[in-house]
């Protein structure tokens, strides 16, 4: 999905490396055993867990070394967890996938086990993306919105997804080539489950009305960035981390808009692959990952998507971007990604392609 | 007609075989180095290519791609795919009227270059033309077409030269349409077609061509009667090698065609990286590959200079 393609490219986005060594964290003794040992962790390049001042703040605290191995796409992070057991101790994935690895590759958290999970947000401990057998098979880390990116004081807060087929905003219209947020977004203009739209008709209706609107079907943010810049379009479906670095790194003037209808959400999860010979190594990695002092680094001075931890969240400053974009409050008006069978996944991939096909003739 | 005469002696007189009686037998002595030194070149097309091919076109008749436990299911609906999904004729049609517009634009442009390079040239200038020619293949190609951007967008350089001139010019809308994706392909392969037929006029012989001047024919009637024909295989070659991969194209499309971009090789491509449903991409390619041997098929039967007893 181009939604982790975007975080993928978190690194290229960030200014110079912050510097700044990370103010205590407090470790919990029980875990500080597990001193001495090498953890390996698989997620996307540039994605927080390998930020380089955090890894040394996080050896120098206990002791653990952490190297790290990456992925580029959700496919190939399943086959790297399936044909290499032993080899990760910490793996991120995002919540639509936990069911397809499922309780055969991933361990169940004891989330007592992580002094920091206790501020987690409540909507977000135990969504029910991750949880199997009323266990949370990974403890949630980040989460973000697919929503409305427009020119500021274009469109008002609160505005419908139907901006997008207003005559005001003739070919002046983007929106994400993914069939996933594509189909989301349709989904949502036509009131239906986003992971399980009753009538596909009507979501392809309501994207064919967008059609005269369509000036950028846009798969990477730097095409996007292109776009605004050259004064392109007006609207987008866009992506909340997105807008931010838009507006704080390429100073445009953008402002990320929550749809009436409510928004497409994703949340992405740290787990604990069942073969990893580190677990309390491991679980210390994680609650360091979830600590407000490292999030508020790595989230001022690089940029990150929202905490899962409400006490991190609550760190930055009232008027922090990342702050007023992802208010806690939206997370009862977002539909989250959820698993998706291969014949839904194959479907909706077809009704995009049909789509844009109608939106090239 | 005399010229028509000339063209019939001179044409027997540069395809007849040549080869010598005894070279023919000791060829046919040697088979085994010759096998030797093709076993190689085959061993690396029959890993690289054929295999690869051949687990794409098993994949294409599964349900659904093997992996993850997945289990094997065989089916032919991939292969009803244009059946089931009217609007691919539509993509499809896309994509053939790309290959042909860019073909065609190849050949005109790439058949009087080869021209000028393999009669009007000598030594140090052929050289430096030629290098000139090939230079686009020494960068990469995601480069080439971001520049195209760069000239085509509004504002870029084509539309602030434009405006320049004439300040009240409307958007020119150059980029993101069907045009801008036809330049970024012609300027990818037009090479290939000098290059052919480049070699085919190398091979024509000056004889005949002066024999023809001699007889009083124009430039143009030679042109028309001499070297056109016999260039024709050139021709036939280059068209084939730029009108297969365009079909299939997905870059310059996405790039440059915008919204407009949706060919068969986008539809393919997102099939892969998108959707993940490999059976159905592979089943695409395949079907499109079938059509384009039958076009081929039909492009085969165009006449070609036929050796004269």
């Amino acid at each position: 999905m181009r939604i982790e393609l975007d975080r993928r490219r978190f690194g290229q986005f960030v200014g110079g490396a912050a510097a700044a060594t990370l103010v205590s964290s407090a470790m919990v003794p029980g875990l500080a055993r597990a001193a001495g040992e090498t953890i390996t962790v698989l997620n996307w390049q540039g994605y927080g867990t390998d930020e380089e001042w955090a890894l040394k703040a996080f050896t120098q605290k206990t002791g653990i070394k952490v190297v790290h191995d990456y992925f580029n796409s959700e496919s190939e992070m399943v086959t790297k967890l399936q044909t290499n057991p032993g080899a990760y101790d910490v793996v991120l994935v995002n919540s639509a996938r936990t069911s397809q690895l499922g309780a055969d590759l991933l361990d169940p958290i004891d989330l007592v086990k992580i002094p920091n999970a206790r501020d987690l947000t409540p909507a977000l401990k135990n969504h029910p993306n991750f949880m199997i057998g009323g266990k949370p098979y990974g403890c949630v880390w980040v989460w973000g919105i697919t929503g409305l990116g427009v020119r500021q004081g274009k469109v008002a807060q609160g505005a419908s997804l139907a901006v997008l087929t207003d005559p005001v905003f003739v070919n002046r219209a983007a929106m994400n080539d993914d069939p996933i947020v594509a189909i989301g977004i349709g989904a949502l203009m036509s009131g239906q489950d986003i992971n399980a739209p009753k009538d596909l008709k009507r979501v392809g209706e309501k994207l064919r009305d967008i059609k005269k609107n369509i000036r950028l079907l846009w798969q990477s943010e730097v095409e996007w960035n292109k776009a605004f810049a050259a004064d392109q379009i007006d609207v987008s479906v866009f992506w909340s981390g997105a807008a931010i670095r838009s507006r704080q790194n390429s100073k445009l003037p953008v402002e990320f808009i929550m749809p009436r209808e409510g928004a497409l959400g994703w949340i992405d999860t740290l787990t604990i692959p069942k073969t990893s010979k580190n677990k309390d190594a491991a679980l210390a990695f994680i609650n360091y990952m979830i600590d407000p002092d490292f999030y508020y680094e790595w989230s001022t001075k690089i940029g990150a998507p929202a905490s899962a931890n409400a006490a991190a969240m609550a760190k930055l400053s009232d008027d922090d971007l990342n702050k007023v974009v992802h208010k806690a409050e939206y997370l009862g008006k977002l539909q989250i990604h959820g698993p998706l069978s291969d014949a839904t996944r194959a479907a909706f991939v077809d009704l995009w392609e049909e789509t844009k096909a109608f939106y090239a003739k | 007609m005399p010229s028509d005469d000339g063209l019939g002696r001179a044409r027997s007189v540069a395809s007849r075989p040549r080869v010598p009686v005894a070279m023919q037998r000791q060829t046919r002595r040697d088979w085994p180095a010759t096998l030797g030194l093709l076993a190689p070149a085959y061993g690396v097309l029959l890993i690289a290519v054929f295999l690869p091919l051949a687990v794409m076109a098993f994949f294409s008749f599964l349900k659904q791609a093997p992996f993850g436990g997945r289990p094997l299911v065989f089916t032919l609906e991939h292969y009803l795919a244009f059946v089931n999904r009217p609007y691919l004729i539509d993509v499809a049609w896309r994509s053939i009227s790309l290959g042909l517009w860019t073909t065609g634009l190849s050949i005109a442009i790439g058949l009087p270059a080869a021209l000028a390079l393999a009669r009007a040239t000598r030594g140090r200038a052929r050289e430096t033309i030629f290098i000139l020619i090939i230079l686009p293949f020494w960068s990469n190609g995601l480069v080439r077409v971001f520049s195209w951007t760069m000239v085509l967008r509004d504002g870029g350089i084509i539309d602030a030269g434009l405006r320049w001139l004439l300040p009240s010019l409307p958007p020119l809308g150059l980029l993101y349409s069907f045009p801008a994706m036809v330049v970024g392909l012609v300027h990818a392969y037009l090479p290939y077609m000098i290059l052919t037929c480049y070699l085919s006029i190398l091979a024509i012989d000056d004889k005949i061509v002066e024999a023809a001047a001699s007889l009083g024919a124009r430039s143009f009637t030679i042109f028309r009667t001499i070297v056109l024909p016999l260039a024709l295989p050139g021709v036939m070659s280059g068209a084939v090698l730029i009108f297969v991969p365009v079909i299939g194209s997905f870059m310059e499309p996405r790039i440059l065609g915008g919204k407009v971009g949706v060919t068969m090789g986008t539809v393919i491509e997102d099939q892969f990286v998108q959707g993940f449903n490999w059976p159905l991409g592979s089943a695409l390619s395949f079907t499109m590959l079938a059509v384009v041997l039958v076009l081929l098929g039909a492009f085969s039967r165009v006449p070609r200079p036929r050796p004269t007893a």
